[in-house]
């Protein structure tokens, strides 16, 4: 079979390569680009630990063919940090939340946390809950990466952050 | 899980993705959004040597009205349908049924041609285009033909499509305004496909329900248009006792499988208990 050609803008650089066509997006993001942040939970399109930003939607990357991003642009959760290496406002939301105990569903969090705060400026709490239900967590029961999200969409509003009455 | 190798093919139009499948013949498959062709190929239940990716037609993704029907492009994603003013004032059941299919990752990728053409008993479209009697403009080699989502699907993963066919667009008659719908997904959890579900469409005249539509989703081998069950509604006043009837005639026609949503018993008692509340939460306001 042939290898395609492939191009995309991964995380602003442009990057070429020859892939087989049925090479999965994470397996070119982990193992031929290097890119191990996104993570492989499941493989079957339930976890959401490889979730990744394409031309601006969140995506399973275990469930798309990197020969299907040919042309596109991709963000990982590589790109997310700020052009001076500090962290981006979710990033310091989780960690400053406690929006992740063993990090392993973090990764897809962050991405899939970032596409929702387009799309919905100042999303309620159902609005998280509903909008992050394709990412799974094992460790946190979810309450503290809520709140993490809540206090990033506060920050990207500039307003301060309340935390509801536990 | 890797999937068996295949040549990938992005043709720039829908009559050149027609040609390749004609002249690729069998091990050529389309891929949409490919959420449930790759999973499928992951676990080798799928082997096709060619995708054709029908990603590369720009006019296959729009929303329209057109005289009294609405348009949709075989490759719009169920993201797109939700984000549809149009669709949601027009035609509600669809938004509402679309809401409760798998997970946002899942929906910005899954095309309503993909949802509708892929003849698993577990997808949600199909029963709610047979509910609302939409048809299907199928292209292929000589030319285009409709056909009603009510004849299309013929066994599990059998449809009416033949090879080197295509789904172009869905056409879904406009129900009239104030008229009632609901859609009731039974699942395991979110983004899981149904236990049993049932799509509902009423009008009402004088208090009285006028016309009824009723079609449950993955509790047979195909959707299932329960006529039968909605022809007891004719004529009569809503109320309780009436949708308990008229949900054990639907579940009479179901014919589930056994498996890890439940046993048969199970599933058809709640194909029924969804078609109840599917009608008591559409006639709400009058029951
Ligand atoms: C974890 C998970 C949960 C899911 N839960 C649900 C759920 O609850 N409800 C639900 O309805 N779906 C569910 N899905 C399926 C999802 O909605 C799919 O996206 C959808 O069924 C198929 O759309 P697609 O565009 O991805 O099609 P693809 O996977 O690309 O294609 C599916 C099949 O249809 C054919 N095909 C695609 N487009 C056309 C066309 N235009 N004409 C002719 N043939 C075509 C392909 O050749 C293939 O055989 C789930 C999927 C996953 C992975
Ligand atoms: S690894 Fe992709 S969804 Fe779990
Ligand atoms: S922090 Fe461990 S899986 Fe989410």
């Amino acid at each position: 079979m042939a290898k395609s050609h492939i191009k995309m803008k991964l995380n602003g650089k442009d990057v070429e390569a020859l892939v087989e066509p049925r090479t999965l997006l994470i397996h070119f993001l982990r193992e031929e680009v290097g890119l191990t942040g996104p993570h492989i939970g499941c493989e079957t399109t339930h976890c959401g630990a490889c979730t990744v930003d394409l031309d601006g939607k969140s995506v399973k990357s275990c469930t798309v063919f990197a020969v299907q991003a040919d042309g596109a642009e991709v963000l990982t959760i590589e790109g997310m940090a700020n052009a001076d290496g500090s962290l981006h406002v979710l990033q310091e939301a989780f960690r400053e939340h406690h929006g992740l105990q063993c990090g392993f569903c973090t990764p897809g969090m962050i991405t899939r946390a970032h596409r929702l705060l387009q799309e919905i400026k100042d999303p309620s709490e159902s609005e998280i809950r509903y909008g992050i239900a394709g990412n799974l967590c094992r460790c946190t029961g979810y309450q503290n990466i809520v709140k993490a999200i809540q206090a990033a969409a506060a920050k990207l509003n500039g307003r301060e952050f309340k935390e509801a009455a536990e | 899980m890797i999937p068996g190798a295949f040549d990938y093919h992005r043709p720039k139009s829908l009559g050149e993705a027609i040609g390749m499948l004609n002249d690729l013949g069998d091990d050529a498959r389309a891929i949409a959004g490919g959420h449930s062709l790759i999973p499928m190929m992951k676990m080798r239940l799928a082997s096709p040597s060619h995708l054709v990716d029908l990603k590369g037609i720009g006019d296959l993704a729009y929303i329209r009205a057109e005289g009294g029907e609405m348009v949709i492009g075989a490759m719009t994603t169920q993201h797109d349908a939700i984000a549809s003013a149009e669709l949601a004032a027009k035609v509600p059941l669809l938004r509402e049924a679309a809401l409760q299919i798998a997970d946002p990752q899942i929906r910005y990728v899954g095309t309503l041609g993909g949802n509708v053409a892929n003849g698993d008993p577990g997808n949600d479209m199909p029963a709610v285009m047979m509910c609302l009697d939409a048809s299907y403009e199928i292209a292929g080699k000589g030319g285009s033909r409709r056909v009603a989502a009510r004849e299309f699907y013929q066994g599990a993963y059998f449809t009416a499509l033949e090879p080197g066919e295509l789904v172009s667009a869905i056409r879904i008659p406009t129900p009239t305004a104030g008229h009632r719908a609901a859609y009731e997904k039974l699942k395991r959890k979110i983004g899981d496909y149904a236990i049993a579900a049932a799509a509902v469409v009423v009008t009402l005249a004088g208090g009285k329900i006028d016309t009824a539509s009723i079609a449950l989703t993955n509790v047979g081998e195909t959707p299932l248009l329960a006529g039968d069950a909605a022809a007891l509604l004719i004529g009569q006043a809503p109320d309780k006792a009436l949708f308990k009837k008229v949900g054990d005639a639907a579940a009479a026609i179901s014919e589930p499988a056994s498996d890890a949503r439940g046993p048969v018993i199970y599933r058809r008692k709640m194909a029924g208990v969804m078609t109840e509340r599917a009608l008591a939460r559409a006639l709400a306001q009058t029951a």
